[in-house]
C-alpha cells in the first residue's frame, strides 16, 4: 500500500506543472525582492512555501496569483504565459481575511456573483461553502462580528465556493489559536482531495509538515530547497534551510527585502 | 432684553401655530436642498468613487480640484450661477434664473464637490483594504465601485449629511439666483435674513429654531444609525 502511493505521488511529481516560473524575479526603484528563481507547481498537489520574515514569500505567492507583476522572468500557466484571465481559475486567502461588511451569507454571494456563477446555481454552492465553513447557523450574521477564527474559515469557504484549480493561502493561520488552525488545515486537505492545487505559504514547520507534499524554502528572496515535503523537512541539504528548520534565526542578507 | 424674550416667545408660537407663512417656507427650504442633494448624490457618489477606487491620468488635478471646489463661498456660486442663469448666459434661454429651479442648481452646485471629495476619501479608505481581495475575485470596474460604494454605505451617509447641513445653510447663492421672491423663492436663510433687517425677528427667529431642530435631528438620526453599523461591525 505505501510503494502503491510512493509510486502515485512519484508519478504526480512528474506530471506536467499547473504552474512554473523561470527566471522570475520582482522588485521596486532599485532594491530586488524577489529572484531570480526558477520553481513549479505540480498539478493536485500542495506545496508549501517556506522561509524567514522578509524571505519574500508573501511577494512569490502574489506574484503566482499575478497580484504583482514580476520585473524579470516568466510565470508559465498551463505552458502559457501567465495572464489576468488565469486569475478567475485560482483563489486566495490572505492572513488577515479580507471580508466585506455584509453578511456571511452576502459575503459568499458577492464571490460567486463576480465570478459569473449563474443564479441558478448560487444558492446549491453558497450552502455547501455555509456547511465547509461550518458557519450555516451564522449566514445571517455580519461577517466582521465572527471571531478571527470563524472569518478565516469563511475565507476559506468563499475562495473555494469560486471552484478555483489552485487556491492561494499567504499565512491563513498566522493569527489563529490552536484549534481554529487545524479547522483551516481540515478545509485545505478537503480541497486538496477534491483534486484542488495548493500553494501555502507558512513559516510553521509542524504545518508543512501536516500539509504539503512539496516545499520551497526561501532565503533571501531566493529558493534555497526545493523538493518533497519529507525530504526537505527530514533532512535539509541547503544550509540555510538546516539552519531554520533547526531553530536558527537567520537574517535575510543585506539588499533584499520582503514585502 | 424683554424684546428678546418676547420674540422668542412669539416665535415658538408661530411654530406650535404651524403658521402657513412660516410652513411654505420651511417646504419650499426642504424641497430645494433635498433635491439639490438627490443631485449632489448622483454625480458626487460615482465621481468620489471613481476617483477614489481608480487610477487614471489626471486623478490628481481632480482630487485637488474637489478639495478646493468644497470650499468655494456660496456667493461666488451664486454669481457664477446667475450668469450662466441670466439672459446673456448659456442658460439663458431656458428662463431659470429667480426659480426654485434656479436654486437647485445653485445648491447642486455648492453640495457636489463637498459629496464627491469626501465620498473619495471613504472610498479610498476602504479600497485600500479590500484591493488585494478585489483583485484576486477579479471583480470588475463597476461591480468594484458599487460594492464599495454599498460597504461605504454608512460612512456615506455622514457625507451626504455633509452635503446637507452646507446646502440647507446657506443663503449667499440662493438669493442671488433665487432673489427671495415672497411665495415663490423665499427659502429659510433669504427669509432670516429679509426679516431681520426689517426688524420683524419673531419669523426670523421662528425659522432660525427650525433650522436648529432640524440640523439636531438629522445629526442625530445619522449618529444612531451609524453606532448600530457599527456595533454591526458594518462600518
Amino acid at each position: 500500500m505505501r510503494d502503491l502511493a510512493e509510486s502515485m505521488s512519484d508519478l504526480n511529481t512528474t506530471a506536467e506543472p499547473v504552474m512554473s516560473a523561470h527566471g522570475l524575479s520582482y522588485g521596486t526603484g532599485r532594491e530586488t525582492h524577489l529572484g531570480p528563481l526558477d520553481l513549479a507547481i505540480r498539478a493536485g498537489r500542495s506545496t508549501v512555501i517556506m522561509g524567514a520574515n522578509g524571505a519574500g514569500k508573501s511577494v512569490l505567492i502574489r506574484l503566482l496569483h499575478g497580484l504583482l507583476t514580476p520585473t524579470r522572468g516568466q510565470i508559465l500557466w498551463h505552458g502559457a504565459a501567465l495572464k489576468a484571465g488565469a486569475r478567475k481559475r485560482q483563489a486566495m486567502v490572505f492572513q488577515r481575511p479580507v471580508l466585506l461588511r455584509r453578511s456571511v451569507l452576502g459575503n459568499l454571494r458577492f464571490a460567486l456573483r463576480v465570478r459569473g456563477v449563474r443564479k441558478g446555481d448560487r444558492v446549491a454552492r453558497e450552502q455547501a461553502a455555509l456547511d465547509a465553513a461550518k458557519l450555516s447557523h451564522a449566514k445571517d450574521r455580519p461577517a466582521r462580528r465572527l471571531s478571527i477564527g470563524e472569518q478565516q474559515r469563511l475565507a476559506v469557504a468563499r475562495a473555494l465556493s469560486t471552484s478555483p484549480e489552485v487556491l492561494f493561502l499567504d499565512e491563513p493561520t498566522a493569527s489563529l489559536d490552536p484549534a481554529s488552525t487545524l479547522a483551516i488545515e481540515a478545509q485545505i486537505a478537503e480541497a486538496k482531495a477534491a483534486g484542488v492545487t495548493i500553494v501555502l505559504v507558512t513559516h510553521d514547520a509542524g504545518q508543512a509538515r501536516r500539509v504539503g507534499d512539496d516545499v520551497i524554502f526561501l532565503d533571501a528572496g531566493r529558493v534555497a530547497e526545493q523538493g518533497r515535503a519529507s525530504d526537505v523537512l527530514t533532512a535539509p541539504q541547503s544550509p540555510e534551510a538546516q539552519a531554520w528548520l533547526s531553530g536558527d534565526l537567520r537574517l535575510a542578507a543585506s539588499g533584499t527585502t520582503g514585502l | 432684553m424683554s424684546t428678546f424674550w418676547g420674540s422668542l416667545a412669539e416665535a415658538a408660537s408661530l411654530i406650535l401655530a404651524w403658521d402657513p407663512a412660516l410652513v411654505e417656507i420651511i417646504g419650499l427650504s426642504l424641497r430645494v436642498t433635498l433635491t439639490a442633494v438627490v443631485f449632489g448624490c448622483l454625480i458626487g457618489l460615482p465621481l468620489g468613487a471613481v476617483a477614489g477606487a481608480f487610477r487614471f491620468p489626471g486623478r490628481p488635478v481632480l482630487i485637488v480640484a474637489l478639495n478646493a471646489l468644497m470650499g468655494l463661498p456660496p456667493v461666488v456660486i451664486g454669481l457664477l450661477v446667475y450668469l450662466s442663469l441670466s439672459s446673456s448666459g448659456p442658460l439663458g434661454p431656458l428662463q431659470l434664473l429667480y426659480t426654485p429651479t434656479a436654486m437647485i442648481i445653485a445648491q447642486t452646485v455648492l453640495v457636489t464637490p463637498i459629496i464627491a471629495a469626501l465620498t473619495r476619501q471613504v472610498v479610498e479608505d476602504l479600497h485600500g483594504e479590500y484591493a488585494e481581495q478585489f483583485a484576486s475575485l477579479g471583480v470588475g470596474r463597476v461591480d468594484r465601485m458599487t460594492a464599495l460604494l454599498w460597504d461605504a454605505r454608512y460612512s456615506l451617509l455622514t457625507v451626504v449629511l455633509a452635503g446637507f447641513g452646507r446646502a440647507v445653510a446657506e443663503v449667499g447663492a440662493v438669493i442671488i439666483v433665487g432673489g427671495n421672491i415672497n411665495h415663490v423663492t423665499r427659502v429659510m436663510t433669504t427669509a432670516i435674513a429679509l426679516e431681520t433687517s426689517k426688524g420683524n425677528l419673531e419669523l426670523a427667529l421662528a425659522l432660525g429654531m427650525v433650522l436648529l431642530v432640524l440640523a439636531f435631528a438629522v445629526n442625530a438620526a445619522v449618529m444612531a444609525l451609524r453606532a448600530s453599523a457599527v456595533r454591526a461591525a458594518y462600518a
